[in-house]
C-alpha cells in the first residue's frame, strides 16, 4: 500500500496543502518565492555596496538615513558594515537564493515531472528540506539585528578573522548548519527518486539532459558539504569552546595575546571550506546547463548535438570537480607539487566544459530558431557563460593567479559565471515552464524588454570588473581609492553603479510580468503551448497531485524533434 | 622611473621575474579571445542562417563533422603546453630558486591589523630573536632585548625601502589573521598567514615609489592597508638605511608595557 | 483517483527490479555516504593537526582506556541486538523485536551515561576543548558522535513506540525501516570502531 492513499480520501486543508506540502510541486514552487526573494535582498545589500563604491565616503540620500545608525552613520558607509553587506550578499545569493531556485525549485519542480514519477522519493523528506532552508534563512536574516551586526568576514569566513570576530559569525555557522541540513535530504532524495522512480522504457540514456545535470549536481551537493559541516563545527568550538583548530601560536591581536591554546591551522579550515565550495560553483551551473539544453532543443527543434558526450562530460566534471580545490589557495605558500598537481587537474576540468559549451552551440546548426523569451536568455547565456568560464583559466594557473588573485578580476569571473550565467538560465526556465505550473503564459513584451536591458546591464555591471583586476584592485575594499592603482580605474565603478541600478530596474519588469500574468496571462490552449517532447509536458495543466492521468511509458529519447516523416516536428517520449 | 602613471591596464612591471606572471596573462587572454570569437561567430552565423522563417524545417541528422573534435584536442594541447611549459617552469623558479641569504637584501615582513611591519636584520645581517611575550606599542615585533643580533635591527611601519637591480628575500607572516602582501608592480603576492613563514623574493629592475596592497580581507581597516615601497639606487638604499640606524633607541631591557592578558577580540 | 495517483510511490515495500533495493535502502546508503564525508574531514583535520604538533600527547596516557574498552563492547554488542531485533521481524516475532529493540536502546544510553563519566572526570580534572587542540579534537570527536548515537536512540525509540503501529498495517514496509535503521546503527558503531583505536589507543 502506498504512502499517499489514506491523503487521497480527505481533502487537505490550507495548511497541509500549501504550507507544509508533502506535493513536489508546490514544495518546487515554495523553494522558487523564496529564493526569488531572497535574490531581490542580496542585489538590494549589492546595491548599497555599489554607492559606496562608486562614491566613497558620500552619505546615501533618503535610504542612508532609514538604515541603523550603527551602520550608516549619518548615512556613511561604515567599514564594517561594508564587510558585513559583502559576507551577506555572498551567502544570500549562494546559499539562499541561486541554489536553492536551481536545485530546490526547478529540481523539485520538474524532475519527477520529467521522470515520469508521480512525486519525489520522500515526500515528507522533501517538505523537511524546504523548512530547513527557510529557518536556516531567517537565521541568517536575523543576523543583521545583532548589535554587532551579521558575520563580516567574507561567504568564505577565513580564520583567524572569522574566529575572533565579534560579529554574528557565530550565527552565520548556525544558519550554515539549516541550509546545508536542507542540501543534504534534498540530494538524497533526488537521487533516489532518478534512480528508483524512472518510469517504464526511461533508461538513463534516454533521460531529458536536466534530469542528468540534477543528478549530478545531487551527488555533488551529497558529498561535498558533509566537509564544510565538519569546519563548520570546528569553528562553532572555535568561537564557543574556546579550542584552537583553526587557530595558530602566538597571535596578537591589537597589542594583546589571544588567550588560546593555539597550536591550530588557519589553513586547514580553507582545505575543508574549497572542498565544498569548489563543488559548489559547480552546483550553481550544472542546473543552468540542464535548462538552457532544454530550451535550446525545444527552440531549435532539432536534437542535441552530442548528447552522450554531453552525459560523459557532466560525469567527469562532477567526478574532476572534487580534486580542484586547492586552486583557491595558490596563494597559501604552496610548494610545486600541490600546486602542479591542482593546476593540472584544473585545466582538465576545463575541457567538459568546453566540450557542454560547444555541443549546445552545434546544436544550433541546422536547426529552425524560435526566438521567444526562454529561448532569448538561454542563447545568451552561451556567451555570457563563454566569458566566465574562459576568464577562470588565468586564476587556473598558478602563476599569472599570483597577479590576480583576490583581485577584482575574480569579481568579474565568478560574476559572469553566476549572473549572466546561472540567472539568466534561471530566467529562461522561469519564462519556459511558467505556463505549465500556472496555465498562462509570462507577457511576451515585457520579457523581451527584461531580456534586453538586463544583458546589457549585466555586462555593463561585470565586464569593467576585469578592467579593474587588471589594474590590480583587491576584493573587498571599503573605498578602493585609498590605492594609487586603483584611483586610475575609478571611473568603472561610477559606470557599473549606475548599471547596476539599470539591472535592478529591469527586474523590476520581471517581478511586475510575473505577478500580473499569474491573475491575467494568456491562457494557454494546450498542455504543451512549446510542442515540447519532454514528459513534463504529457501532464494536465498545471498538472495535479500524482502527476500523470496515466502512468507514462517512454518510447523514445528526449529530443525526437523533426524526426523524418512525422506529422509534426516533434515526438513526445511517451508516444510510440 | 620615479613616478609611475597607473591606468587601465596591467601596471608597469618593475621586476625581472614578473615578466613571467604577464606574458602568461598575455598569452592566456589571446587564447580566451581567439576562443570566444571563434565560438560566437559560429554562434552568430547559426542565429542567422537557422533562425525560423516560414518553410523552414529543422534537419533531424546531426551534422557530421570531425572539426569540433579536432579543435577539442588542439584545446587540450595549447593549455597543456601552457601549463607545462610556461606555468610550471615560472611557479618552479618562484618557489625554489630562492636567492641565497647572503646574496640577497634580506627582510622580514610582519603583517597585522592593519599595517605592514618591515624588519631588517641590519649590518649583521642576522635577525634578532622575537617573541610575542615582549611585543609592545614601541616593539610592535617583540623583538628580545637580551638578544644582541637584536640591536642593530631596524623596524618600520609600512616603509617598504630595498635596491634596484639586488634579489630581495622576504620572508611573509601575520601577526594576527590572515592579510595578503601585494606589490602590483613587482607581480608579487603572498598571503600572510599567522603561524606560517613563507619565503618570496624579487629583484626589481627600475626605481621608482609604489604601493603596498591587502589583498585578503583582515578586518575592518582592510581598506586602509597601504603601505609605500621605495625602490632605491645603492646610494639611497645605504643612505636611508643609515638614517634608520641613527634613530634607534636601544631596545628596553624589559618591555614598558607588557602583553597585557586580556583576551581581544577585533573584525 | 487516475491510476497514477493509486499507484504513486512504488518501491516503498519491495524493492526496485534492477537496482534490487527499496528507496529507503538506497536513500539510507546515500545518507551514510555523506556521514563518510563527514567524519573523514574530521578524520583528516585530526591527522593534519596531530601530525603537525610535536607536543600532542598519547590518547593511551591521558584518556580512560578501560571505559573506552567498555563503551566499544556496549556498542559492538548493541548491533548485535539491533540485528536481532530485524531478525525477529523478518521471523513474525514482534515481541521479540521489542525485547530486542528495547535491549538496543539501554546499550546505547549505557554508552551516553559511560561517556557522560567520562566527560565529567575530565572536566574535573579541568580539561576542557580549550585547554589544547588533543582534547579539542576528542571533545569534537566524540561529541559528534554521541550525537549521532543520541539521534540513533531518539530513532529506535521511535521505532520501539509510536512508530511500530506500523506492523501492524504494513509489516515488510516495517521491517523495511527497522532493517535501515540498523544500518544507521552500524554505521554509527563502525565510526566508534575507529575512533576509538585511533583518539584512546594511539
Amino acid at each position: 500500500m502506498s504512502e499517499h492513499s489514506h491523503e487521497e480520501h480527505h481533502e487537505l486543508g490550507f495548511i497541509r496543502k500549501y504550507i507544509f506540502s508533502t506535493d513536489h510541486k508546490i514544495i518546487g514552487i515554495q523553494y522558487g518565492i523564496t529564493a526569488l526573494c531572497f535574490l531581490f535582498f542580496g542585489f538590494c545589500l549589492m546595491m548599497l555596496m555599489r554607492w559606496q563604491l562608486a562614491y566613497p565616503g558620500d552619505a546615501l540620500p533618503v535610504i542612508g538615513t532609514w538604515l541603523p545608525e550603527r551602520y550608516m552613520p549619518g548615512g556613511q558607509m561604515t567599514p564594517d558594515f561594508y564587510n558585513a553587506l559583502g559576507a551577506m550578499h555572498g551567502t544570500i545569493m549562494v546559499f539562499l537564493g541561486v541554489v536553492p531556485l536551481a536545485v530546490g525549485a526547478f529540481g523539485n519542480y520538474l524532475v519527477p515531472l520529467q521522470v515520469g514519477a508521480a512525486d519525489m522519493a520522500f515526500p515528507k523528506l522533501n517538505g523537511a528540506s524546504y523548512w530547513s532552508y527557510f529557518v536556516g534563512g531567517v537565521i541568517m536574516l536575523s543576523s543583521f539585528f545583532l548589535p554587532n551586526g551579521p558575520a563580516a568576514s567574507g561567504w568564505t569566513s577565513y580564520p583567524p578573522l572569522a574566529d575572533i570576530a565579534i560579529s554574528g559569525q557565530t550565527v552565520w555557522l548556525f544558519g550554515m548548519v539549516f541550509l546545508i541540513t536542507s542540501s543534504l535530504l534534498g540530494s538524497i532524495n533526488t537521487i533516489a527518486t532518478i534512480i528508483q522512480l524512472r518510469a517504464k522504457g526511461l533508461s538513463f540514456f534516454r533521460m531529458p539532459f536536466f534530469v542528468w545535470s540534477q543528478f549530478v549536481t545531487a551527488f555533488l551537493l551529497l558529498l561535498a558539504f558533509p566537509p564544510l559541516e565538519a569546519a563548520a563545527v570546528m569553528q562553532l568550538m572555535d568561537r564557543l569552546a574556546g579550542s584552537s583548530f583553526f587557530l595558530p601560536s602566538g597571535l596578537v591581536v591589537s597589542g594583546t595575546a589571544l588567550q588560546v591554546a593555539g597550536g591550530g591551522n588557519p589553513v586547514l579550515w580553507q582545505h575543508l571550506f574549497w572542498f565544498l565550495a569548489h563543488p559548489e560553483v559547480y552546483v550553481l551551473i550544472l542546473p543552468a546547463i540542464g535548462i538552457v539544453t532544454e530550451i535550446i532543443a525545444n527552440n531549435t527543434r532539432k536534437p542535441i548535438y552530442g548528447y552522450k558526450s554531453m552525459v560523459y562530460s557532466v560525469i567527469f566534471l562532477g567526478f574532476m570537480s572534487f580534486i580542484v580545490w586547492a586552486h583557491h589557495m595558490f596563494m597559501t605558500g604552496m610548494g610545486t607539487t600541490m600546486s602542479n598537481f591542482f593546476q593540472t587537474t584544473t585545466m582538465i576540468i576545463s575541457i567538459p566544459s568546453v566540450v557542454l559549451v560547444t555541443c549546445l552551440i552545434i546544436s544550433l546548426w541546422g536547426g529552425t530558431i524560435r526566438f521567444n523569451v526562454p529561448m532569448l536568455f538561454a542563447l545568451a547565456w552561451l556567451p555570457m557563460f563563454g566569458i566566465g568560464g574562459l576568464t577562470g583559466l588565468p586564476l587556473g594557473l598558478a602563476t599569472s593567479d599570483i597577479y590576480l588573485h583576490d583581485t577584482y578580476y575574480v569579481i568579474g569571473h565568478f560574476h559572469y559565471v553566476v549572473a549572466p550565467g546561472t540567472i539568466f538560465a534561471l530566467f529562461a526556465g522561469i519564462y519556459f515552464w511558467f505556463p505549465k505550473a500556472t496555465g498562462r503564459m509570462m507577457n511576451q513584451t515585457l520579457g523581451k524588454l527584461h531580456f534586453w536591458i538586463s544583458l546589457v546591464a549585466m555586462n555593463g555591471v561585470f565586464f569593467p570588473m576585469f578592467i579593474q583586476g587588471i589594474a590590480g584592485v583587491s576584493r573587498r575594499l571599503h573605498t578602493p581609492i585609498t590605492y594609487a592603482h586603483a584611483q586610475a580605474v575609478q571611473g568603472t565603478n561610477v559606470f557599473m553603479s549606475l548599471s547596476a541600478w539599470v539591472l535592478g530596474a529591469a527586474q523590476l519588469l520581471f517581478i511586475i510580468n510575473f505577478f500580473i500574468s499569474m491573475k491575467a496571462g494568456k491562457k494557454v490552449t494546450s498542455d504543451n503551448p512549446w510542442e515540447s517532447t519532454t514528459l513534463e509536458w504529457a501532464t494536465p495543466t498545471p498538472p495535479p497531485h500524482g502527476n500523470f492521468d496515466k502512468v507514462p511509458e517512454v518510447h523514445r529519447g528526449p529530443y525526437d524533434y523533426s524526426l523524418p516523416g512525422g506529422a509534426t516536428d516533434f515526438a513526445p517520449q511517451n508516444i510510440a | 622611473m620615479d613616478t609611475v602613471t597607473y591606468g587601465w591596464g596591467l601596471p608597469p612591471n618593475v621586476s625581472a621575474q614578473g615578466a613571467a606572471v604577464d606574458q602568461l596573462i598575455i598569452i592566456m587572454h589571446w587564447f580566451m579571445i581567439v576562443l570566444f570569437v571563434g565560438w560566437g561567430l559560429f554562434f552568430l552565423y547559426c542565429l542567422v542562417r537557422f533562425r525560423a522563417r516560414p518553410g523552414r524545417k529543422a534537419s533531424y541528422e546531426l551534422p557530421q563533422t570531425k572539426l569540433p573534435k579536432f579543435l577539442e584536442i588542439a584545446v587540450v594541447i595549447f593549455e597543456a603546453a601552457v601549463l607545462i611549459g610556461l606555468s610550471y617552469p615560472a611557479w618552479s623558479r618562484l618557489k625554489n630558486d630562492l636567492p641565497k641569504p647572503e646574496d640577497a637584501v634580506n627582510i622580514h615582513i610582519v603583517a597585522q591589523q592593519f599595517v605592514w611591519n618591515i624588519h631588517y636584520p641590519g649590518p649583521d645581517n642576522v635577525f634578532g630573536k622575537t617573541d610575542p611575550k615582549f611585543i609592545s606599542d614601541s616593539n610592535p615585533l617583540g623583538l628580545d632585548p637580551s638578544d644582541p643580533q637584536g640591536k642593530d635591527d631596524v623596524i618600520t611601519v609600512n616603509q617598504l625601502h630595498f635596491p634596484v637591480h639586488k634579489p630581495v628575500l622576504a620572508t611573509i607572516t601575520s601577526k594576527d589573521v590572515i592579510h595578503s602582501f601585494f606589490i602590483p608592480v613587482l607581480r608579487v603576492k603572498q598571503d600572510a598567514i599567522p603561524g606560517m613563514k613563507v619565503p618570496i623574493w624579487w629583484e626589481a629592475k627600475d626605481t621608482g615609489q609604489f604601493e603596498i596592497a591587502c589583498a585578503q580581507l583582515c578586518g575592518n581597516g582592510h581598506t586602509l592597508m597601504r603601505g609605500f615601497v621605495s625602490i632605491d639606487t645603492p646610494e639611497q638604499y645605504d643612505a636611508w638605511m643609515k638614517e634608520q640606524l641613527a634613530e634607534l633607541t636601544p631596545p628596553p631591557a624589559a618591555a614598558t608595557q607588557p602583553a597585557s592578558t586580556q583576551p581581544a577580540a577585533v573584525q | 483517483m487516475s491510476e497514477a495517483q493509486a499507484q504513486l510511490i512504488p518501491y516503498i515495500d519491495e524493492p526496485h527490479p534492477i537496482t534490487g533495493v527499496t528507496n529507503s535502502k538506497l536513500a539510507i546508503w546515500l545518507f551514510l555516504a555523506s556521514e563518510i564525508m563527514l567524519f573523514g574531514a574530521l578524520f583528516s583535520s585530526y591527522i593534519i593537526l596531530r601530525v603537525s604538533d610535536p607536543t600532542w600527547p598519547h590518547g593511551r596516557m591521558v584518556l580512560n582506556v578501560p571505559l573506552a574498552t567498555l563503551n566499544t563492547m556496549i556498542l559492538i554488542t548493541s548491533s548485535v541486538t539491533m540485528v536481532m531485533s530485524w531478525a525477529s521481524l523478518m521471523q513474525n516475532r514482534f515481541d521479540r523485536y521489542r525485547f530486542y529493540m528495547a535491549l538496543t536502546i539501554l546499550l546505547g544510553c549505557g554508552f551516553m551515561v559511560v561517556k557522560g563519566f567520562e566527560y565529567a572526570h575530565k572536566f574535573e580534572a579541568r580539561h576542557f576543548p580549550s585547554t589544547n587542540n588533543f582534547y579539542a579534537t576528542y571533545f569534537t570527536l566524540t561529541g559528534l558522535h554521541g550525537l549521532h548515537v543520541l539521534g540513533g536512540i531518539l530513532t529506535n525509540l521511535y521505532f520501539l513506540f509510536f512508530g511500530s503501529k506500523m506492523w501492524k498495517t504494513n509489516p515488510t514496509q516495517f521491517a523495511g525501516r527497522i532493517e535501515v535503521a540498523g544500518l544507521y546503527w552500524h554505521f554509527v558503531d563502525l565510526v566508534w570502531i575507529f575512533l576509538f583505536p585511533s583518539i584512546y589507543l594511539l
